[in-house]
């Protein structure tokens, strides 16, 4: 659709409303450079997904000669069998999954047995304990120190290193502090109480319920970092069969590190390179794939949990 | 008179006139000290479900902080942190001593200052951009597929970005050949100068949309009242981008700039590490890339107490930094972080 076209159609809205419709020739300049902006942006972020999509629908020769510009070239599925034939694949997914779900159960439930005494605005002690919290955003032990630590609890090479050292994030904490200030009214508390409310029951009997939006918001931020997460794992793990897949991942997409034995019939040496450079495209797809089919339904949460991170507490 | 006086001295007149004016939370009189002993005692509860967050906190966030003894002195595993030799500030002479220290503190600050120059400016336009506009559904298209990009992992970004800028199999390589008679590209990646680049508009590429929500919902808080009436005087629509809208945001931006100003000489280790081959390493190395190596992966050579130096070194001015940084943004506008 050309700019005009769109302007238009926002002309006619408008008189459909009642306004006045007359764009000036100095608007529809504006809007036409606005909306060419706007369209290049789109090309430019989309643009690279395609051409990855499409390479990895692509056969391997065409993806070595460097056919592929916008659509998939000879289509065939060749990345995909080899990336599901490739074993590691199903090692790192399975870890992943397993690090994503028990560590942001253990994320969530340490973050609101956090938030809700911070929340409580005549906790004795409230500012040393919020202190306690926010002095570890500013400062840290750094990553030797912290290695020893873990190396010294014997954490290295299990998965405790995956789920533990990362229990709290105190970002997410302040968010869901300010979300229950802000938006659980104190009289509930004061009525409860008056009822004989323990400050327990007052926890699972109120403040949680009320407190789903926010923890959908913190659900998400934390899994997706373990999801997306390579770091500790790349600090605190080096038996194979632990590795989630974002480290497989970086083995493969960028330290060229590819065990071709692991696929199965190709014998000649030519095949084998052009399959692992095709397989790189698949195997983004792969790994990526679930997250973006995730993001369109839970966008809303995201945006929701910047606007609450971004209130001062 | 008198007795109207005496009885404003009379204490429960204060709770009278607190419970009067409904200010007062039936568990909070008047504070003084024992008052408050006795309030903590009831909290017990609440006490009881910090106590895991806080054995979590003193474990692995406070704990280490007591290991960076180490960087003042010798470490060596047999004697362990707290029986190692105290050296003094050996480690930090030596690292202002040895010729990685300027490049790694140049590199750091280099592709800081480059990212706050292009990567803060960029969503606050794209902000602005959209907002001007009144499709609604193109603008939530826009918005999804910008956002996008963030939720991909660093690994998968660092993969993306290598697999397109390969010179033989990439899109790079392709359209570089298409237009040079077939011949093939210099690697991108293998280029010092290239890399400060890649590293950063690939940056942007995944974070602009992102960055921008904050200014987006700024905006969408701007009075109506303020445009229509812009409107009537004649205003374009350029012209109450620049007049009313930009104005509007403008808080918020200074906030930002304040944050990012902070973490000047903080870069994160994950993408560049992942980025990084010994043909850009001129540009690549940063202080946290650096500590790494040094104290975890120089084979048999590692040198705990070296790492921690710097790290400590590179914390410290991060500290005094954000500290600074917030303290002026507190003189100048009273919007401060804390």
């Amino acid at each position: 659709m050309s700019s005009v076209q769109l302007q238009a159609s926002i002309g006619k809205k408008r008189k459909q409303k009642g306004y006045r419709v007359r764009l000036s020739s100095g608007d529809k300049v504006y809007y036409t450079i606005v909306y060419t902006i706007l369209i290049l942006l789109l090309i430019v972020i989309v643009y690279p997904l395609i051409y990855i999509v499409s390479a990895s629908f692509s056969s391997a020769k065409a993806v070595t000669s460097g056919k592929v510009i916008f659509f998939p070239v000879d289509f065939s599925l060749e990345g995909y069998k080899a990336v599901f034939e490739y074993k590691p694949v199903y090692t790192g997914y399975r870890n992943t999954f397993f690090y994503t779900i028990v560590g942001t159960f253990i994320n969530v439930a340490m973050t609101m047995l956090a938030a809700y005494p911070l929340a409580r605005k005549n906790l004795q002690g409230r500012g040393f304990f919020t202190f306690l919290f926010t002095f570890t955003m500013i400062f840290s032990g750094g990553m030797i120190p912290n290695y020893m630590l873990i190396s010294d609890l014997k954490m290295i090479n299990t998965v405790w290193a995956m789920l533990i050292p990362g229990a709290i994030g105190v970002s997410n904490v302040i968010i869901t502090r300010t979300f229950i200030q802000t938006n659980i009214p104190t009289d509930l508390l004061e009525a409860s109480q008056i009822d004989g409310c323990s400050d327990a029951l007052y926890f699972f009997k109120i403040v949680l319920p009320l407190s789903k939006a926010v923890m959908s918001v913190i659900t998400l931020y934390y899994a997706v970092g373990h999801w997306n997460a390579y770091f500790s794992a790349f600090l605190y793990l080096n038996k194979k069969e632990l590795y989630p897949l974002q480290l497989f991942l970086r083995e493969i997409l960028v330290m060229n590190q590819f065990d071709t034995e692991m696929l199965i019939d190709p014998e000649e040496e030519v095949v084998k390179q052009g399959l692992a450079d095709l397989l790189k495209y698949s195997l983004i797809i792969v790994s990526t794939v679930p997250i973006l089919c995730v993001y369109p339904f839970v966008e809303k949460y995201f945006e929701k949990g910047v606007m609450i991170g971004s209130l001062k507490g | 008179m008198s007795q109207i006086l005496l009885w404003l001295r009379h204490p429960c007149h204060k709770y009278y006139m607190a419970i009067k004016h409904n200010s007062v939370k039936r568990k909070v009189p008047l504070v003084t000290k024992t008052k408050r002993m006795k309030l903590a005692r009831t909290q017990w509860q609440l006490y009881l479900f910090l106590l895991l967050p806080i054995i979590y906190l003193i474990l692995f966030k406070y704990v280490p902080m007591a290991g960076i003894q180490i960087a003042f002195k010798n470490f060596n595993a047999r004697d362990g942190i707290w029986g190692s030799p105290w050296v003094g500030l050996k480690q930090f002479q030596n690292f202002f001593a040895s010729y990685t220290f300027e490049r790694v503190i140049g590199n750091t600050l280099r592709l800081s200052l480059y990212s706050i120059l292009v990567g803060f400016p960029i969503p606050i336009l794209f902000a602005l951009i959209l907002n001007s506009i009144s499709q609604r559904k193109f603008k939530k298209t826009v918005q999804t597929v910008t956002y996008m990009p963030h939720f991909i992992s660093v690994v998968v970004l660092v993969g993306i970005v290598l697999q397109i800028l390969n010179p033989r199999i990439g899109l790079y390589g392709t359209l570089y050949s298409l237009l040079n008679n077939g011949a093939s590209p210099p690697d991108p990646m293998g280029s010092a100068t290239a890399f400060p680049h890649i590293y950063i508009w690939s940056g942007i590429w995944q974070n602009f949309g992102w960055g921008s929500i904050i200014y987006i919902a700024a905006l969408s808080g701007v009075d109506m009242q303020l445009h229509e009436a812009a409107q009537i005087d004649g205003a374009s629509r350029f012209q109450r981008v620049i007049h009313i809208d930009f104005p509007s945001i403008l808080p918020t931006a200074t906030i930002m700039l304040i944050m990012r100003t902070g973490h000047i000489m903080s870069i994160g280790f994950e993408k560049i590490y992942l980025m990084q081959n010994n043909l850009n390493l001129a540009a690549s190395e940063i202080i946290s890339t650096y500590v790494y190596k040094v104290g975890l992966s120089a084979g048999g050579n590692m040198n705990f107490s070296y790492s921690t130096a710097i790290d400590l070194f590179n914390s410290v001015v991060n500290l005094i930094l954000i500290i600074l940084v917030n303290y002026l943004a507190g003189k100048m506008s009273e919007t401060s972080l804390w």
